[in-house]
């Protein structure tokens, strides 16, 4: 789920408003943006890509590997099980609102094939310096930077904030892995954790998490294994119980997903949880970490 | 999407040949007794889509019309949870011999369908779950150990139903009788355009674009000592309401300041700013607001609001969080 040069991509609804404008911003960035799909208009170029009528032609013309949907939320199921038939080895989601059932047919399909699905409802990943895919600001200078950094996100606005304080401090990114604001999702916190821990350009890691789930405390579990030092902000300490915050996946239910019991789960096995978004960069900095 | 028992009841376990209990929907004391001289002894049961119904007093046994009338007057009227009880569904008092638990649910952890059964009742089955998971057990169930009621069937005495936000498009018959929250005239006026508002009790005012960016303002607001005024989300496709958003933020009543926190990703700083703008001169608001604005389009945006409105936006949110809260105490 990290995002290289390398990576040919494929925009499945390249031709929408908002497909054309990212698909602009990915190619400026330096993403290697290698196809479009829509059925109607095969044959022709947007963008400066070609289109190809389904992401089966385009995987067999172009061999991108890498699909980023454009795709509303009522035709997303489709779209999205045909990408991973295609053999597409990442698969982002963008698209909010896809109902449950569809999500859940979705990722057993990427079970069965191998895919690795991001999202849905992600903002998309960013390698700063190289490349990105979905709808982060990787373009804008002040917010991201090369570096050693890595974040996690389920929010793609306030994971832009952190991004904006780290380089604002002159600390480069890694990479940014934008999982996604629904409940149900193809890669969780803590998968994005094992992979920043994998990864050799990674020196340490923040956590954007937010209220609703328990995505944190089982990334915490894993977080219990790792050298690497973790920092972690989660939003929605002031959000009343009961209430959906934007995010379908942001409710505290009962006792399940609230603010303390993620920040207790995270700083037991030593992780730095602050309490605005500024402090991140000390918190880094207590464990000593070069820029 | 929440549903009262009735809807539960009647539109999902009756069709699926799930037995329920013989009752009647009724909204009057009067419905009530005419019900229940044609059940006899019934239970009458407030419909709200809500948990805690008996501990408040919303679920009554009775057994004569006169007492059904009287009972009814008293629940009808009552506030449980937020809600205002206006429906009453009386039905047939069962005797029950074992009581069950069953649920069907997505389990986001799995990302697939779960189907639990539990062999105790399910009154605080939240709770169960959440202290101690093991109580509930995925076990075989026994022909012979089957639930039932003291005559040997199986009926489903409650009935708890969730609709999956993202599918009502393709419910809309079932989706219509949502127990929608109760909602304050502005957070009502806010759904109509299609966005998300949640008023609160504190006096600083949030416009920020993304559920969790509006979700740290919010956190930040608190963490200075101030409180937040409302939860209002203009991200995803929403970022082009910002004109209406200001609207709504600054209607809110005790609003002493506002801030207005934009960080793009998806979202233009550039059309939101510009949203802001328009509104603003016809709102002209009458409150200090401290911009902060960052990501997609900043340039445009913080010039835009720079010459348009004469307002200096601050280099980090957390200072113009502190400005708004220093102002608003």
């Amino acid at each position: 789920m990290i995002v290289r040069k390398s990576d040919k991509v494929i925009v499945l609804g390249i031709t929408g408003r908002q497909g054309t404008f990212w698909t602009d911003k990915m190619l400026a960035y330096g993403t290697q943006v290698v196809a479009g799909v829509n059925p109607k208009r095969a044959g022709e170029y947007h963008c400066n890509v070609p289109i190809f009528a389904s992401t089966a032609d385009a995987v067999r013309e172009t061999d991108g590997s890498v699909a980023v949907m454009f795709i509303p939320p009522s035709v997303a199921r489709h779209a999205a099980i045909a990408a991973i038939e295609s053999r597409i080895r990442l698969l982002v989601v963008l698209t909010e609102h896809i109902p449950a059932q569809d999500v859940m047919a979705v990722l057993a399909a990427a079970a069965r094939h191998g895919t690795r699905v991001v999202g849905p409802n992600t903002a998309g990943l960013v390698t700063p310096g190289e490349c990105f895919v979905g709808i982060m600001p990787a373009f804008v200078p002040s917010v991201f930077k090369p570096g050693r950094v890595g974040v996690i996100s389920r929010s793609g606005s306030l994971g832009t904030l952190i991004c904006l304080k780290l380089t604002q401090a002159g600390v480069g990114q890694s990479a940014f892995v934008g999982i996604g604001g629904d409940p149900m999702l193809g890669t969780t916190s803590r998968d994005a954790l094992e992979a920043l821990d994998r990864d050799p350009a990674t020196d340490a890691v923040v956590i954007v998490g937010e209220i609703g789930g328990t995505m944190e405390e089982e990334a915490a579990e894993y977080a219990k294994t790792m050298n690497k030092p973790i920092a972690a902000f989660i939003a929605g300490a002031a959000s009343p119980p009961g209430k959906k915050m934007g995010h379908a996946g942001a409710i505290v239910l009962g006792n399940r997903g609230s603010y303390a019991s993620k920040r207790k789960a995270l700083e037991a096995v030593g992780v730095i949880v602050v309490d605005t978004p500024a402090e991140i960069v000390p918190a880094l900095a207590i464990r000593d970490l070069g820029k | 999407m929440n549903f009262e028992e009735y809807v539960a009841k009647s539109l999902i376990l009756a069709p699926a040949g799930i037995a329920v209990p013989r009752g009647q929907l009724c909204t009057t004391p009067d419905e009530v007794a005419v019900a229940v001289r044609s059940i006899g002894p019934a239970v009458i049961k407030a419909q709200v889509a809500t948990g805690k119904r008996g501990k408040a007093g919303g679920i009554r046994f009775v057994s004569t019309p006169p007492e059904a009338e009287r009972v009814a007057s008293a629940v009808l009227g009552m506030t449980i949870g937020e809600y205002r009880v206006e429906r009453l569904l009386v039905e047939e008092q069962a005797k029950v011999a074992r009581e069950f638990y069953a649920a069907v649910l997505n389990d986001a952890q799995e990302r697939k369908p779960l189907i639990l059964f539990a062999t105790e009742g399910g009154m605080d089955i939240e709770e169960i779950a959440a202290a101690n998971p093991d109580a509930i057990r995925r076990l075989p169930i026994d022909i012979d150990d089957t639930p039932s009621a003291a005559d040997g069937r199986v009926v489903a005495l409650d009935a708890k139903f969730v609709l999956d936000d993202s599918a009502a498009y393709r419910q809309e018959e079932i989706a219509k009788l949502a127990a929608l929250a109760p909602m304050t005239a502005l957070e009502r006026l806010a759904a109509e355009h299609g966005l998300k508002f949640i008023q609160l009790d504190g006096n600083v005012g949030v416009l920020a674009n993304g559920a969790g960016l509006t979700m740290t303002t919010m956190d930040v607001i608190r963490h200075y000592g101030g409180r937040p005024a409302n939860f209002l989300e203009i991200g995803g496709e929403a970022y082009t309401k910002s004109e209406i958003a200001l609207d709504l933020v600054l209607s809110n009543p005790g609003i002493k300041s506002l801030v207005i926190n934009f960080c793009g990703a998806f979202a233009r700083t550039d059309v939101m700013a510009d949203g802001v703008v328009k509104a603003w001169k016809e709102l002209k608001p009458s409150i200090p607001v401290f911009f902060s604005i960052h990501g997609t389009g900043e340039e445009e945006a913080i010039a835009l609001v720079r010459e348009s409105l004469r307002i200096e936006p601050y280099e980090s949110m957390e200072d113009a969080i502190q400005a708004a809260v220093r102002v608003a105490q």
